[in-house]
């Protein structure tokens, strides 16, 4: 009874008319429950919002999950080879400004190295391969120009035609907006004309960022209120999450002792995120790159207990990036399939999560936005803030 | 009964539930949030009060993301001091979020505390949701 007035809720808060949450069947130990997606109409355009296990959040419209970063990112461009990081809403315009900058720079330095060889040339009278053998260096710098110059300036022609339409590189490889996807596909984040696109990608306000890069997460500390008369159901099912939070530890160890036998040593690195999901089982504080990156108005939150009593036990499932990062000159990345990141539970369809945030900006021109998603169960509302936590990472505005 | 309940009235009052208000995409990526009036609430707050704090929120997140003169000028001025001016100004973004928590401390001190309500401001939460933590209500004679 209880379970059917919580999913009611979850269902109510959701209750915006265009918001259709697609119902999956919540099985037993060892089911993955296919992806689900929330539909939201903009600006006329109906967009799914995918939801991302790994991050636990449904992710924003243009957002995406980069598996390399190993975080959601808001308006995803793309990941970027070259400067080790992704591509997103509020670097976008400083990687525009650098290949743009760049292309500068290789046309000028063709320019110049072909100059150079062409007045050696003409000075030497000897012909032209003598001069070419007497400055060898320049021939090759030439060579390395023309490749350069072609690949740069092509990729700021491209990102220049993507502000103007205001696409992501993402949109535009997958064909998002594409008028072949059918007649009345438009992009719905346009403004209209050219002009007004580009203003804004490159001169429009900038959001800071939200997440506090150099705080210390506090140790996971239960910090209910004494159950009173009045939160009777609250400490009824205290009990009860914190036996599931013993069968889910279990069942985590397990795993990780399985999988650490499994991995060879050099792996070691992969099978961390398997940690990283135990210890918030049972509340305990979370190791590894997490922890860097969470801000000291976290400790505020009172981190309690992991799983709403409805969900079903941890299961470990693979984040499988959705897309494929393909770089306007000509990388390829492929991503690996993150290891497991075990989920401690499964989402009913009516467990929605709603997502609360931890955040804090503290970082000067810091590149993150991140976000976390956790469940609306008054019973287990420490849950939300113990998701949040551990999402925190998970979206980046870059 | 007085002697029970008075040191419990001492310690933070619980955390009953918590409501959480969610973004409303239907205009774009901007920062809105819905303005439906969440059922938990009807029992602690006039639906008309609650859609106008969101509403100028709203309308507050607006005026921060709000492309026109001021922010391109803004936006140039970075660039060509090669972004130094940061150091010695905040951007008109940052402004109008100090705005904000001004007003949902305001709002929180004026309506809703006194109703055993507290809206947690939005960039504490990544601007994901709005979260209104309903505490429980112990006053004496409340009939609910």
């Amino acid at each position: 009874m209880e379970k059917f007035s919580l999913k009611y809720k979850v269902l109510h808060l959701f209750g915006n008319s265009t918001t259709i949450i697609r119902n999956v069947a919540n099985g037993g130990t060892g089911y993955r429950p296919p992806p689900r997606t929330k539909e939201v109409v903009i600006n006329g355009q109906t967009v799914k919002l995918k939801y991302c296990f790994t991050c636990k959040i449904f992710r924003p419209p243009r957002a995406s999950h980069c598996s390399l970063c190993d975080n959601c990112v808001e308006r995803f461009d793309h990941h970027c080879p070259w400067v080790g990081n992704c591509v997103g809403r509020r670097n976008y315009r400083f990687f525009y400004m650098f290949i743009l900058s760049l292309s500068f720079l290789t046309i000028f330095i063709f320019a110049f190295a072909i100059t150079h060889i062409i007045l050696l040339a003409v000075s030497h009278r000897s012909g032209f391969l003598n001069a070419l053998k007497d400055s060898p260096a320049s021939v090759l710098e030439v060579v390395v120009c023309f490749f350069s110059v072609w690949s740069i300036v092509g990729l700021s022609g491209f990102h220049t035609y993507l502000i103007s339409s205001n696409q992501t590189t993402n949109e535009d490889i997958k064909g998002s907006w594409s008028s072949k996807r059918g007649k009345d596909n438009y992009n719905p984040y346009s403004h209209g004309n050219i002009f007004t696109n580009c203003c804004a990608a490159l001169c429009g306000p900038l959001p800071p960022s939200l997440i506090d890069r150099r705080g210390f997460i506090q140790s996971d500390a239960p910090q209910l209120a004494p159950p009173t008369n009045g939160i009777t159901m609250y400490g009824a099912t205290q009990s009860q999450q914190s036996h599931m939070c013993d069968q889910d530890q279990c069942i985590q160890s397990t795993k990780f002792v399985l999988q650490a036998a499994a991995t060879p040593l050099l792996q070691q690195q992969s099978s961390e995120p398997v940690i990283l999901t135990a210890s918030p089982e049972n509340g305990g504080s979370l190791p590894g790159r997490t922890s860097l990156t969470l801000g000291g108005p976290c400790t505020s939150l009172p981190l309690g207990q992991p799983t709403p009593p409805t969900s079903t036990p941890s299961l470990s499932c693979h984040e499988a990036a959705d897309m494929l990062p393909i770089h306007g000159h000509g990388h390829n990345h492929s991503h690996p399939l993150q290891e497991p990141v075990a989920h401690h539970h499964f989402l009913t369809p009516e467990e929605v999560p709603s997502p609360p945030g931890m955040l804090h900006c503290g970082s000067p021109l810091g590149h993150s936005h991140t976000m976390q998603a956790g469940f609306y169960n008054p019973a287990s509302q420490d849950s939300l803030h113990e998701d949040s936590v551990r999402g925190l990472v998970k979206l980046s505005s870059v | 009964m007085a002697e029970t309940h008075s040191l419990q009235d001492l310690q933070q009052p619980a955390v009953s539930s918590k409501v959480f208000i969610q973004r409303d995409y239907s205009s774009g990526t901007i920062c809105r949030f819905q303005t439906k009036f969440p059922s938990e609430l009807e029992s602690r707050l006039d639906k008309q009060q609650f859609e106008e704090t969101i509403q100028t929120l709203n309308n507050l997140y607006a005026e921060a993301e709000k492309l026109g003169g001021k922010s391109y000028l803004e936006g140039c001025l970075a660039c060509l001091t090669a972004y130094t001016i940061f150091l010695c100004m905040e951007t008109h973004y940052e402004k109008v979020l100090k705005k904000i928590a001004r007003y949902i401390k305001d709002q929180n001190e004026k309506i809703y505390a006194p109703r055993g309500l507290l809206l947690t401001d939005p960039i504490e939460r990544g601007l994901r949701v709005v979260e209104v933590t309903i505490f429980e209500d112990r006053s004496i004679g409340s009939g609910r």
